[in-house]
């Protein structure tokens, strides 16, 4: 699906990290497999360290703590907010939603939407879209959360996941401003959705005491019906394959070429995926951040702005910079928004002790 | 270049005898991982680069199929 929208921008982005670190180094022996084994994919997949929230930490906890962070900061007044729309896969209950918690926490007047949706990966591409929408009907600004804790979903003994994945969050200011086109391009695939799960916990299988029990899955990792997992090749072939081939059909259909880009935005899965994707498709690595899970895990929705926030801080505060960014994962769901992100009024990376 | 792959796969995971195998993935030899480490091996030693597509598990069947590759993907024999 491929939808265009006008006349909307970014305006401040605040990233709120837990303060714990996890060292891949220390980790190492919780795995049943070799460590010289298990050591060799710390260069391969640019495993080093991760994010880990505590385990009473929820999206909302960091969401307010960011949202309040901002609003007495001034980068936004409580009046200014039309809508709070929250992208995560961890909500803190079924009911009520994660939008109402930080509204209440933040103390944000009652005309104000609040809409959560279920998004992993591509969680930034859907806020944008949701937020791009509500903005056509209102002036206000849309606060938009990208969050996740699925460090408290991963098993510490599974090396396939528990490596990659780093809790954080991202709070993004969009408004509307200018009069620039912005081309968004999605594209789903549910058939392939079990390539990356956490299978129980919902209504469909309950979480219960035998949901929990960690089991042998055959292939050295240990894991319950609760944790998440992701088939690595499964989920390697899909990128591969369908990436290449929509940024391709997006620039050609958009008249632009590579250069035209100050900056690749992707989606931070591991390092040996997007140094593939960037042989692929021919893209400069100087343009392309790629040191998201070395630094901080795969923070799922809010792996796109961390990674803008992190890398170019200044650039996003001092000039206007040619966009592209891209997203894949959890669904199966894959997708591009070129845009203009720029001349921000802030930008920050903040810590707290959740 | 044999000897040279079969002495990676014996860095790799030197608990196997490889020679027992007729498809190292199916009997659990190798897992995705060990694929991907395997493709960094090679491709730093025969300096060529492996397109994202040609990672699939049936290109690491066996010290043929991963000789096709390598030099599918332009190293010299």
């Amino acid at each position: 699906m491929i939808m265009k929208f006008r006349g909307k921008r970014i305006t401040s982005m605040l990233g709120i990290l837990p303060e714990t670190v996890g060292f891949f180094d220390d980790e190492v022996n919780n795995y049943s497999f070799p460590p010289k084994q298990t050591m060799r994919l710390k260069k391969v997949m640019g495993y080093d360290r991760h994010r880990l929230a505590k385990d009473s930490s929820t999206v909302s906890d960091f969401a307010a703590f960011g949202l309040n962070y901002m609003l007495e900061s001034g980068w936004i007044g409580r009046d200014d907010i039309g809508a709070i729309v929250t992208v995560t896969l961890c909500p803190d209950f079924f009911v009520p939603h994660i939008s109402n918690i930080v509204q209440s926490k933040c103390n944000i007047g009652h005309d104000t939407i609040c809409i959560d949706i279920a998004q992993g990966c591509c969680g930034f591409l859907l806020g944008l879209m949701q937020s791009f929408m509500l903005l056509e009907h209102m002036d206000k600004k849309v606060v938009l959360i990208n969050g996740d804790v699925l460090s408290h979903k991963v098993s510490k003994k599974d090396r396939n996941d528990f490596p990659l994945i780093g809790d954080a969050t991202t709070i993004s200011i969009i408004e509307n401003k200018g009069n620039e086109e912005i081309f968004y391009e999605m594209h789903n695939d549910g058939s392939r959705g079990n390539a990356l799960t956490i299978p129980a916990g919902g209504f469909r299988m309950p979480s219960t005491s035998i949901t929990a029990e960690l089991t042998d899955q055959g292939d050295g990792n240990f894991r319950a019906l609760d944790h998440m997992h992701m088939d690595g090749s499964e989920v390697f072939n899909f990128v591969q394959k369908e990436v290449p081939h929509m940024l391709s059909h997006a620039l050609k259909i958009t008249g632009k070429k590579v250069d035209d880009f100050d900056w690749f935005f992707f989606h931070q899965p591991n390092k040996f995926m997007l140094q593939k994707l960037v042989e692929k498709l021919g893209l400069p690595v100087e343009r392309f951040p790629m040191n998201l899970v070395e630094n901080f895990g795969n923070p799922s929705g809010a792996s796109i702005p961390l990674t803008a926030i992190f890398n170019c801080q200044e650039d996003l505060l001092n000039k206007d910079n040619k966009c592209c960014l891209s997203a894949f994962g959890s669904g199966l769901a894959w997708g591009t928004i070129f845009m203009t992100i720029g001349r921000l009024s802030h930008v920050e990376l903040i810590e707290s002790n959740l | 270049m044999n000897e040279e792959i079969m002495a990676m796969l014996k860095e790799l995971r030197p608990e196997f005898d490889y020679s027992d195998s007729e498809d190292f993935v199916m009997d659990g030899f190798l897992d995705s991982f060990d694929i991907i480490s395997l493709v960094s091996l090679l491709e730093e030693k025969y300096n060529i680069k492996i397109d994202g597509l040609d990672i699939v598990p049936e290109n690491f069947a066996s010290v043929e199929t991963i000789l096709s590759l390598v030099l599918r993907s332009g190293g010299n024999k």
